[in-house]
């Protein structure tokens, strides 16, 4: 019996001894990671992967809503760098005193109309389509991004409004937590179609999902998407940061659906 | 297959067992055993994250946690580095959000031993050190071990409080679960299909492993 409570002793130990080295494994020097609004999930991925074979110097990138994001920061998520889908969130942060540098507009956004297959929808640069099918009553769910919390959300609201669709259509919405989960949603079939963000429509899983129109930019504020270094950014964040500016990563960008400032 | 994420959701799940199991074990034993003035308020607030949305548990967390707050200043001057969006952070969410799994099995097994056995043992000459690691822990065994396999379980299975106070981080924070509603914001069904299969298996033999367990009330002896 003595022998059995000195192994559980030693079982103990052993497990605590596990723990400790496997929070130092955790802690151990990582790649730089940075925070990027949801709509670069693709066109980010293959920057990245393109910095990676340039300097050999790797990041970790982890997406959302700018505004969860923006909430994270505050909050102390170990972030270095951010790259948002509008310039409020970052200059928030910047007034708050958590950036290096006001930073620089990356990018500028465009919004996308997508229906997906078999979807009654008829998708256009002026919103006819919906017009109508809102009209027939046809439209059980449209989907944008959450406008408080997503960039692209608000200029979908600022385009539905602009149609004069909004009061209409708001009992159908359904708003995603960021512009990926309303793209989610809007190719599940569970609504008819959705306001996504350009760059989204264009990456490869999405493209044969369904049919898409691009809005004219002259129908929402521009999605001006900003970028900042935040105050705990490392060397690789800030190369990073120059390399997003370059000339491989713009024409990333650009090929990605977005316009890029000259 | 993010295996970075299954390695963090596996060290999670033992990380909040080896946590919990030793302040469970004194706290469940002395809620079987002893009657105290304001017990029922203990065994209320032991239960209650099990049934509070776990938004209000991270809110509260990430107010008490935060970067924003006294704690959360307080932590970081000494660690450097912030508690809530760590894995430490992490770990300390889920040990509160799973007392109620551990304590109260352990609650019942250390109840479903008859007071004579705890008498005899004394009048034996044990003390109570002895009395406990010899007589009561092997009976309570079961109790033990179903409330160790359902917080690594539970712990597998967390989203809410881990998406709000974890964030969304690689190697730190980013567990099974969150990576399945990251790879299908990303569009990428496959390998979201393939963790959530993982999940579903890993918690169906789970449930049976405590099923098996639990039916066996009288515990090998060592």
């Amino acid at each position: 019996m003595g022998s059995s409570v000195t192994t559980l002793r030693w079982r103990w130990l052993a497990v605590i001894a596990l723990l400790v080295s496997f929070s130092s494994a955790v802690g151990a020097q990582r790649p730089a990671t940075i925070a990027a609004a949801a709509n670069l999930n693709f066109a980010l991925m293959e920057v990245a992967d393109r910095f990676t074979r340039d300097t050999g110097q790797r990041v970790e990138l982890v997406f959302g809503a700018s505004g969860t994001l923006t909430r994270q920061i505050q909050d102390g998520a170990p972030f270095e760098m951010f790259l948002a889908a509008d310039e409020e969130f970052p200059n928030q942060l910047s007034a708050a005193g958590l950036t290096l540098d006001p930073g620089v507009v990356y990018a500028v956004g465009q919004l996308v109309i997508f229906a997906p297959r078999g979807s009654p929808l008829v998708v256009d640069a002026r919103l006819d389509g919906l017009t109508r099918l809102l009209r027939a009553g046809g439209v059980s769910r449209f989907a944008i991004a959450n406008p408080e919390v997503a960039p692209y959300g608000r200029a979908a609201e600022a385009v539905l409004r602009k149609r004069g669709l909004w009061e209409s259509l708001r009992p159908h919405l359904v708003l995603g937590d960021s512009i990926a989960q309303a793209a989610q949603f809007a190719t599940t079939g569970n609504a008819v179609g959705g306001l996504i963000a350009y760059s989204l429509a264009l990456s490869p899983d999405f493209a044969q999902r369904g049919t898409y129109a691009l809005v004219p930019a002259a129908d929402h504020p521009p999605i001006r998407q900003r970028m900042v270094l935040l105050k705990r950014s490392g060397p690789v964040a800030e190369r990073f940061y120059r390399y997003v500016q370059g000339t491989e990563a713009r024409a990333i960008l650009r090929r990605q659906g977005f316009a890029v400032p000259e | 297959m993010d295996w970075t994420a299954l390695r963090v959701s596996l060290w999670l799940g033992v990380g909040t067992i080896a946590l919990l199991l030793p302040c469970g074990i004194w706290l469940g034993r002395l809620l079987a055993v002893r009657e105290f003035p304001g017990k029922l308020l203990v065994e209320a607030l032991v239960t209650v994250p099990l049934v509070l949305p776990p938004t209000v548990l991270g809110f509260y967390l990430l107010v008490t946690f935060g970067a924003r707050s006294p704690l959360g200043q307080a932590f970081q001057a000494v660690m450097g580095q912030s508690l809530a969006f760590s894995f430490q952070g992490l770990l300390l969410a889920s040990a509160i959000a799973n007392i109620p799994f551990v304590v109260q099995p352990i609650q019942r097994g250390f109840e479903a031993i008859p007071t004579d056995v705890r008498e005899a043992a004394s009048c034996c000459g044990l003390t109570p050190w002895q009395r406990f690691v010899r007589i009561e822990v092997p009976l309570a065994w079961p109790g033990i071990l179903t409330a160790a396999i359902l917080t690594f379980a539970h712990t597998l299975g967390e989203f809410g409080v881990v998406l709000m106070v974890g964030g969304n981080l690689p190697g730190q924070t980013r567990t099974l679960s969150v990576a399945i509603y990251d790879r299908m914001n990303a569009f990428d069904d496959r390998s979201a299909g393939v963790m959530a299969a993982t999940l579903l298996v890993i918690a169906v033999a789970t449930l049976m492993l405590t099923t098996v367990l639990s039916r066996r009330v009288i515990p090998r002896r060592g």
